[in-house]
Order: C-alpha cells, then structure tokens, then sequence
C-alpha cells in the first residue's frame, strides 16, 4: 500500500505563468527508496518542496495515509543540502531538536538522540560544536536529527551534493544501511546519475521545461548493497553500468530534444 | 603567501611562522602609544609649557582622584557620581532591551508591525537625543524620569533596528528545518528566530551602548545635581581643571570597559558568530 501518493501535482512560481511542474504522479510506499533525478531546472527541489509543505501545488492532491499534505509537519522527516543545523546547540541537542518541540522530557530525547547517533556511525560526538565538524559529518547529524523524530517519510534534498566524492560514496554506503535498519520510506533527489542508480529501489527521471517525469525504473542495486555485496563490486557490475549509460542517454536525448524544439 | 616569502632555511623548528621575533604585537604597541601619550602630558607640565590651570599634570589628577574617591565632590564621592551615572544607563539599558528586542521580532517578521512600527522609529533615531530634551524635561521634569527616558530612547533604535536585522536575515533553511520537525510559530521564534538573531541583537547593544553613554553624560551637563557629566561641568565652573581632566578620564574608562566587557559577553554567548557553518 502506498504511503504517500502524489496525484496529477503541478506547480508555478508566484507571478510567472509557465508551470515548473506539469501532471506529476508518483507513490511511495514501505520499503521503497525513491529517487527523483534531474538536471537544475527540471523542478525536482520544487517537487520535494510541494512533498514537505514549504510550497503548494497549484493543482493536483498529495495526500499521506490518504490525508492531504498541508503545511510542513514532523511526519515528513527532510534533510537538506546543506545541513541547516543550529550553531547554538551542540550535536545531541541538535538531534534531539525535533523531540524538544514536541515537549519531550530531556532524558527520554537524549536517550533517543544517542540512538540516532550510534545509527549514523557518531558515537562520542554529542558534545561536539556545530563548526567543528566536517560535511560529511553534519549530514549524519541532519540524518540522525530527521530520524530521531520518527517521521512517516523522509525527505532528502540533494544531500550530498556539497561534499567530496569520497566523502559522497561514504554516505551513499550508510543511508543504504540505515534505510534498511530503519525501513523507512525514502524520497531523495539528485542530480548524480551514479548515485540515483545506485540508492534507487524506483528512479524517476525529470526532465525540464515544464518538470515531468520522462522515464520511470525499478532497480535492485541498493538493495543488493543492503544485502551484503560491496559497493564497489555493485559499480563495476556491467548491468549498473549498462543502466546508468541507458539514463544519462535518456537525459542528453531529452536535453537535445528541448533545444531542437527551442530552435524551431 | 607571505610564508612562500621566508627561505625554508630561515625558519627555525618551534619558531610560528605567524609571529617572527622582535616584531611588536599590535596590543603592545597601543599600549606604548598610551604611555607615550602620558610621558608627553608629564613632560609639557612638569616644564612649565602649559600652566596648570589648563593642563594639570598627571601626578596632580591622580591625587585629586584618590581625594575624590575618599572625601568626595560636591556632596558627592566619585564613587557616588559615578554610581548615579552608572545606575541611568543601567535602568535605559534594561527597559530598552525588554521592549526594543520584541519590537525588533515584531518588525522583521510581521508585516504590519513593520509597517507601523518602522517609519516611527526612523523618524525618530536621527534626531540628536539632546535636541528632543528640553521637550522631555518640559513633560517630565527635571528628576531622574528624563534622563533615563531620553538614555532609554536613545538606546532603544540601535537594539529595534539590529534586532529586526538579525531576524530578516535568518537562514530560511534553519526555519524549514523546525518547521519540518513540527515547530510551531512561537517555538520558530524561541528556538531558532531569537538565537540566530543573538549576534545583531548583541551589536545593537554594544552601539546602544556608546550612544547612550555619550547622551548620559551630556544630559547630566543640563540637568542634574550628581552624576560624572554633572561633576565635570560643576568643577568647570570654578576652574578646577583637574577634576574636570579627571572626569574625562573616568567617562572614558567606563565606555572602554563596557566595549570590552560587551565583546567578551559577545565571545561566550554566540561563539558560533563568524564561523563557517
């Protein structure tokens, strides 16, 4: 059964009449990690926008466990690009922050921030300073944070986008892990065709002018990473290879396509 | 690079590369630039090039200081007038913080705050405090009610308007982030509005500050029987040159100190401020 179900979803910035998204469908349900990926301009931050509640469809229903999305709310767990951490707080508090607004006793949420931690690999950081971590590092601490408050979903907003391609693969190898541990439903967009391939149990490929979706994929590698095959094995397999050339030619066809229709 | 600059060979092991030696840290030559200063106050009255009745020398103004810290001025200690100078801005400083760093939340996230609450402010602010004085001594007379109204209402701009600052600017990722975490409106404020604020709201402060200091002690030259303004311009009456140097001298320190002791408030309450995060 799906979890959340986006129906017929379109959307315009204020004041400009050509839409960003055109007719999006799409569902999401319980073990599922859902990949939107696109080049910038295809609409995909306004998609996991419309999802959390920051902006609204101009048409279309997004509902929840059948009720309508409204508003942002801590069902839907979001974690962005870059961390959006409070300085002011040291990590155990800033992982407990969601737990705090819901008026939870402060030993209960230090329990369950420590938790959070342990599960995103950084036990023996929680009296650690914001500033004094590395990217890598505060993206843990934005993932612990968005799971400690047991949301229905989570929300990821390009979330590796700022950090080092060592560091990307890193944390590639840990949401499988805790995406499998946790089994919630996972709703991630990128523009790194390697690690939508990679991290999709289902990939949706944007594509711009207005956003629509232009190629849908059931894959199976996260989940064979999930499984205990390695990740490096996984890469050079000549299937993920074969699938990651069929999108990216997916995505220059589509792109040639625009500009032949810009031309005429 | 200046450390492109150095021959390898040069630099010695253990010796920073920051600090070579026998050069002067910018602390110490302010430092010597203060005693230098004395030294030539000492020199031009100890030779007689300036009669004491316009420059007293040092040794003079310290002796005067230990005579009016013991007996006291006009009734008065120093300890005294500097008590009731200290305790206006004290009372102007509190009143202004509790009402001006609300106003500011109200102006820099509510649109009609902004609207009504904005344009009276700055029509306000520029005005100089001591040329709407008269008007408050008019309505409120001449006690200790007009002095620490008009330090109040020279503070209250600078913390309004920083505050207001500090809120337009907050990172809209932080609110998003709350907000997703299920923060209601008055927790977004508490919790991620006000802290984000902390440093501007701490500038404004510190300018308050300055600008309170210097209208206290002008406001004690008009209109008042104690207070360190109050002091100086009494001892220039009778030309008693060394009470008024000393004066000075100690408005000086306090606004010294209080600059000091608001940058390390400063450093302890948002450490955060100018790290990359």
């Amino acid at each position: 059964m799906a979890l959340l179900q986006l129906e017929r979803i379109s959307a315009q910035y204020p004041g400009n009449p050509e839409p960003v998204l055109a007719d999006i469908s799409l569902s999401l349900g319980p073990r599922q990690l859902l990949v939107a990926l696109g080049p910038s301009g295809s609409g995909k931050t306004s998609l996991l926008n419309l999802i959390a509640g920051f902006v609204e469809a101009s048409a279309g229903r997004i509902t929840l466990d059948g009720v309508p999305v409204k508003g942002p709310s801590a069902e839907r767990g979001v974690v962005f690009q870059d961390d959006a951490l409070l300085p002011w707080q040291d990590v155990l508090a800033n992982v407990g922050f969601g737990l705090e607004l819901a008026g939870i006793a402060r030993n209960k949420r230090e329990a369950r921030a420590r938790e959070m931690l342990a599960l995103v690999d950084l036990s023996g950081f929680e009296q650690r300073r914001i500033w004094q971590l590395s990217g890598g590092q505060k993206q843990r601490v934005g993932l612990a944070r968005a799971l400690a408050a047991d949301p229905r979903v989570l929300l990821m907003d390009e979330p590796f986008g700022a950090l080092d391609a060592f560091t990307r693969e890193q944390m590639q190898e840990l949401l499988l892990q805790v995406w499998q541990r946790t089994a919630k439903p996972v709703f991630l967009i990128t523009h790194d065709i390697e690690e939508a391939v990679f991290l999709a149990t289902d990939l949706i490929l944007l594509a711009p002018n207005p956003g629509q979706i232009v190629e849908r994929l059931s894959l199976d590698f996260g989940q064979r990473y999930a499984a205990g095959e390695s990740a490096r094995s996984i890469k050079s397999d000549p299937r993920f290879i074969e699938t990651r050339e069929h999108v990216l030619a997916k995505v220059f066809s589509q792109r040639s396509a625009a500009q032949r229709q810009e031309r005429a | 690079m200046s450390s492109y600059e150095i021959p390898v060979a040069a630099i010695k092991p253990g010796t920073p590369v920051t600090a070579p030696r026998r050069s002067l840290s910018t602390r110490w030559i302010s430092v010597l630039t203060l005693v230098a200063l004395v030294a030539i106050w000492w020199a031009v009255t100890a030779t007689g090039l300036i009669e004491p009745l316009f420059l007293p020398p040092p040794s003079a103004v310290l002796q005067k200081g230990w005579l009016l810290a013991t007996s006291g001025y006009m009734d008065s200690t120093l300890w005294q007038h500097l008590g009731a100078s200290l305790s206006r801005i004290g009372l102007g400083l509190g009143f202004a913080i509790l009402t001006a760093v609300p106003v500011g939340i109200a102006i820099g996230a509510n649109r009609i705050a902004r609207g009504v609450l904005d344009p009276l402010i700055e029509f306000y602010r520029p005005i100089p405090p001591l040329a709407y004085l008269p008007l408050i001594v008019i309505w409120c007379g001449i006690g200790e009610l007009s002095k620490v109204l008009l330090i109040y209402l020279a503070i209250f701009a600078p913390i309004a308007i920083a505050t207001a600052t500090g809120v337009r600017t907050v990172d809209p990722a932080k609110l998003r982030a709350a907000q997703s975490l299920g923060a209601t409106r008055v927790q977004l404020i508490r919790h991620v509005i006000l802290p984000s604020a902390l440093p501007d709201i701490l500038t404004g402060v510190r300018i308050g500050l300055g600008v309170g200091w210097s209208t206290l002690v002008a406001a004690e030259l008009i209109a008042a029987t104690s207070g360190l303004g109050f002091m100086v311009q009494s001892a220039a009456q009778f030309l008693v040159t060394d009470v008024v140097v000393l004066g000075i001298l100690v408005i000086a320190l306090i606004a010294f100190a209080m600059e000091l002791g608001l940058r390390a408030l400063q450093r302890k309450l948002v450490p955060w401020h100018g790290q990359a995060h």
